[in-house]
Formats: C-alpha cells, sequence, structure tokens
C-alpha cells in the first residue's frame, strides 16, 4: 500500500530530512514511526500526504507512482488519506460537527449521508454529546478526538497520526491506540508517528525508527513490559 | 468530564465500517449526488457567504459604500448627460429655419416664393413675416420699441419662416442640404439655420458621454482594487481554514468558491447602494430642475436610470465584484499550501 523506494528529501535549506529510505507496508498492516525529533519523521508523512515532495527516489501509494501525480489531483488523492495532526488542526469557527464534516463536504456528499457518517464518525471515539459544541471549550483529548473522527469519517484507505496522543494520559493514549489497530484489522493501512516508546512496546506492532533520515530499525516490537 | 471518564467511550470503529461497503469507501460519493450537492454547496455558499458579511455589517456597509459611489459616480454623470440629450431633441424639435429676403421684394414675388416653398415636400410650414409685422412684433416683445422710433426707416427685413419636416430635426447635414437648396431661390437673400447651439451641445454631449465612458473605467479599476484588497484581507483572516480544507482533500476551485461570492456579494450590494444613491440625487434636484422648468414654461421631466440602469448598474457590481475577488484569489491563495 505505501512503498517507498529509495527516497531522499532535501530541502532547499540544504537540510537532508529523509536519506535513501527504502520500505514497504502492506493494506492493513499497521506501523508505528519513531526517532528523535529532527529524525524525519514529520518529512515521511508530509511525503505521503504530497504536502512535500521527494528529491530522489519514487513513492508509490497504492501501486501508483505519486511522481507522476499532477498538481490538479493531489486534492483527489488527498481523499483517501485521513491524518490526525499533533496540532489537532481544528477550526474554532465551528463547532464538533462541522469540524468533522469536512472531509465529506469537500468531496461533495449528501448532507443527508454527511450526517449520518459524522454521527458514526462521533459516535465511535466518544464525543457523540458534544456535536454541537466548539472545539475549543473541549480540553485536549477531545480535541484530538475529534481530528481522529475527522481523519476516517471518509474511510480512508490511509491513516497517518503524527503524535496522536501527545496531549494524552497514558489510558486515553492507549484507547486511541487501540482504535487505530482496529482500523488496520478492517483494512486501513496506519502509520502513527510517535516517541511514546512505552506505548509501541506494549502494541506489538511493527515499529520503523528513524535517525537522522535513515531508517535504522524495521521490527515487530518484542513484548517486553 | 475528565479524560479517564471519557475513555471509557471510545469504542471500535464498526459502526462505519459496516455501511463503508457500499462503495464508498475511498471516499467518492455517487456522481448523481455530486452533481446535485454542487448546486445545494453552491447555493448555501452564497447564503453563507451573505451571512458572513452580516456578522460584520460596519465593515460590510463601508466597503459596499465606498464600491456604490465608485459606481454611481459616472452613473450620475450619464444620467446627467441623457437628461441633457433629452433637453436638446426638445429644443430641435422647435428649431426652424429663417429665410431672409431681399430689400424691395415685390408682393407678387413673395407670393411665388411662399408657393414655391409650401409645395416643396421637405417643408412642413412656412409663416410669412412682413417688415411691419416684425416691427410690431420686436416693438412688443423687446422693449426697445422706441429705440426703433428713432430710426428714419423700418432697419427689419421681411422673413419666410420655415418649418422643416421632422426628420430634419435629428439629421445635420439633410438640412444644412436643404438651406442651400432655399438659399439658391430668387430673392432669397439668407438663410439662417441656428444650428450652431446645436452643434456646440451635441460636441459638449459627445466630450460628456467620453467622460462618462473613462470615468466609468477609471472608476470600475477602483473597483476591482477595493473589493481586491478586501478579499485578500479575508484569505488571510482565514488562512488556517483554507489549510485545513486543502489537507483534507479540498479542490483550489472549492477554496476559491466562497471568496468569489464574497466578491459578488460586495459587487451586489454596492450596485445596489450605487442605484440608490444615484436615485436620491434624482430627488434631490428634482424640485429646483421643475422649478426651472416652470419659469421656462416646459414641462421637462428628469429621466432616471429606470428598470435597464438598474440592471446595467448591479449586473456591472456583480462582474466587478466577481473579477475583483478572482484576481485577489489567484494572486494569493497560491501562497497558501499545507506546511
Amino acid at each position: 500500500m505505501i512503498h517507498f523506494d529509495n527516497v531522499s528529501k532535501r530541502y532547499p535549506s540544504g537540510h537532508e530530512a529523509l536519506s535513501g529510505l527504502s520500505l514497504h507496508l502492506e493494506p492493513g498492516e499497521m506501523a508505528f514511526l519513531t526517532g528523535h525529533s529532527g529524525a524525519g519523521k514529520s518529512t515521511l508523512l508530509k511525503l505521503i500526504m504530497l504536502m512535500e515532495r521527494p528529491t530522489h527516489g519514487q513513492l508509490l501509494i497504492n501501486g501508483k507512482n505519486l511522481g507522476r501525480l499532477h498538481s490538479s489531483q493531489i486534492p483527489y488523492y488527498r481523499r483517501r488519506v485521513g491524518v490526525v495532526f499533533q496540532n489537532h488542526q481544528l477550526l474554532f469557527d465551528r463547532n464538533v460537527f462541522d469540524n468533522v464534516a469536512l472531509p465529506l463536504q469537500v468531496s461533495g456528499y449528501q448532507p443527508r449521508d454527511i450526517g449520518r457518517r459524522v454521527r458514526a464518525a462521533l459516535d465511535k471515539v466518544g464525543l457523540l454529546d458534544k456535536e454541537k459544541m466548539n472545539p475549543i471549550a473541549l480540553s485536549g483529548g477531545e480535541q484530538q478526538r475529534v481530528g481522529i473522527a475527522r481523519a476516517v469519517v471518509h474511510k480512508p484507505r490511509i491513516l497517518l497520526a503524527d503524535e496522536p496522543t501527545g496531549n494524552l494520559d497514558p489510558e486515553l493514549s492507549a484507547e486511541i491506540m487501540k482504535l487505530f489497530r482496529q482500523f488496520g484489522e478492517l483494512g486501513v493501512t496506519v502509520l502513527v508517528a510517535t516517541h511514546d516508546v512505552d506505548l509501541i512496546s506494549r502494541m506489538g506492532q511493527r515499529l520503523l525508527q528513524l535517525q537522522q533520515g535513515r531508517l535504522v530499525h524495521d521490527e515487530v516490537a518484542n513484548h517486553v513490559l | 468530564m475528565s479524560s479517564k471518564g471519557n475513555s471509557r467511550a471510545v469504542r471500535g470503529p464498526q459502526p462505519v465500517a459496516r455501511d463503508g461497503r457500499r462503495g464508498a469507501s475511498e471516499g467518492a460519493a455517487r456522481w448523481s449526488d455530486k452533481l446535485k450537492s454542487y448546486f445545494q454547496h453552491h447555493r448555501a455558499l452564497f447564503i453563507n457567504t451573505g451571512r458572513r458579511l452580516l456578522a460584520e455589517p460596519v465593515q460590510t456597509l463601508m466597503t459596499s459604500l465606498v464600491v456604490a459611489i465608485a459606481l454611481g459616480l459616472p452613473a450620475a454623470l450619464y444620467v446627467g448627460v441623457v437628461n441633457l440629450q433629452q433637453l436638446g431633441g426638445r429644443v430641435e424639435s422647435t428649431a426652424q429655419m429663417t429665410i431672409f429676403l431681399k430689400k424691395g421684394l415685390n408682393d407678387a414675388a413673395v407670393d411665388q416664393l411662399q408657393k414655391q416653398l409650401r409645395e416643396d415636400a421637405d417643408i412642413r410650414v412656412v409663416d410669412y413675416v412682413s417688415r411691419e409685422r416684425a416691427l410690431e412684433e420686436f416693438q412688443q416683445l423687446s422693449g426697445f420699441g422706441n429705440v426703433l422710433q428713432l430710426l428714419d426707416e423700418n432697419p427689419l427685413p421681411a422673413v419666410l419662416l420655415v418649418q422643416p419636416e421632422d426628420h430634419f430635426r435629428t439629421d445635420l447635414a439633410a438640412s444644412e442640404d436643404l438651406v442651400a437648396r432655399i438659399a439658391a431661390l430668387p430673392g432669397v437673400d439668407d438663410v439662417r439655420l441656428d444650428m450652431k447651439w446645436m452643434r456646440r451641445l451635441q460636441g459638449m454631449l459627445e466630450i460628456g458621454q467620453r467622460l462618462v465612458f473613462s470615468l466609468g473605467l477609471a472608476l470600475s479599476l477602483g473597483v476591482l482594487l477595493i473589493i481586491g484588497n478586501t478579499i485578500r484581507l479575508a484569505i488571510e483572516s482565514r488562512r488556517d481554514e483554507i489549510v485545513v480544507v486543502k489537507l483534507v482533500g479540498g479542490t483550489d476551485s472549492y477554496v476559491r468558491r466562497p471568496f468569489l461570492y464574497t466578491g459578488i456579494w460586495y459587487g451586489l450590494l454596492g450596485g445596489i447602494l450605487a442605484w440608490l444613491l444615484v436615485l436620491l440625487a434624482l430627488l434631490w434636484i428634482g424640485g429646483p430642475v421643475a422649478k426651472l422648468s416652470a419659469l421656462y414654461q416646459t414641462e421637462f421631466q428628469l429621466i432616471g436610470l429606470g428598470a435597464a440602469g438598474f440592471v446595467a448598474l448591479v449586473g456591472c457590481g456583480v462582474l466587478l465584484g466577481l473579477i475583483g475577488a478572482w484576481l485577489a484569489v489567484a494572486r494569493h491563495l497560491a501562497d497558501i499550501e499545507p506546511r
């Protein structure tokens, strides 16, 4: 589903964020991406989101070479990817429902369908009773869950998350991770960038460790507690 | 509510997964639904952008007023030109040719000339003013009658007042041909067609029309800049939203649309306000104009913009709003990409 083939990314400043990275994720596979800040985690996610283009190498998603994707096609591509951002990226000029509905609205869904799908997504993250509230009135954890609902409301093939548990206490973090794993079981390819090593080790999922733009570890985490 | 309490509410993704088998799992909506929702989207956008403007009434009113003044100025000038044209038309209709007869022309020759002119297809009315009648009228109307008594003889020539057919009113060249033809007739000393001032008026009206055009052009550019700048600020203030919309797969045209509608709204409001301004100005000068025309014993009616003028004004506003917004969006939206 996600295939990096010797991908490098050098920024105009000269900083090389990724160098010669190759990795492959099967459909429905779940993997954690870890490493120190500046190791290239965010860049890797940005490449998949087409917020950046690789300097070298090829990036294939679902067998398609993203390098050949015209920029006018980017929006349609992004509709198949769901992203949970570290800083939520919620809009405070509208309520929770409208925030979650945004991916459906931009794709041209009927209001009737939007209502049904948004409520299903909110129900899944346990915020069905907060749909009319402004996200600014919610706690950090609740805001993060609104962000997750928005990332999955359009049933993406790929789910990316950048430090999704950064602001959450361990118990809630575990719940959220469980949620991500359940998406993986449904066939969604899930890639989560985090440095919550404690949490990852308990998940028993594939672990990709980046160091200075290189993949230094690629293994299923040990169940050492 | 504590986050711990909430964690219990976090449930599995089954509900969505179930209807995910309806072929919509790739985030694609059905085609007919898309078309339908496209129109719904446009209607909703029109209303929503309007509401957004209403939420900031002072700002909206100020921008719309600036647009209204820029549109209203050339419109008012246009109304002025149209009314002067109307005035010109009235004067033309009473314009006549004055044929001065040679001195000492006998009555038979005058009768012959009159007969000839009456039979002319181009001439409608012929009126003979003898030297005696001319003197009488001069004494009555001018108030200088006493001056003439100082003179030994009546200095006024006999004249024939000729009213040409209606179509000569607007055709200056044909009128001049007619004048030349009459001047060549025997017994005619001179023919005066008092169209000089008509020509001046027409010249002025032509300048007026060009003034309307160039002022309109310059102020249209002003409207583009005003709306463009307003939209630029709107884009700036909604930067976060634009980034998120682009991240979740909003196309450029989706992002562009609300701003275009905002531009349309400004143009629409500006056009309507401009029409109102012109209407108020007409009402304001309508009283004095009526008084003045009463003094001239004419029934001069001010011509307003009318329905066509309203449509043209609002149409211009909407078009300029759309173009101004488009320019701003084309220039500034590309700068906002998710990073």
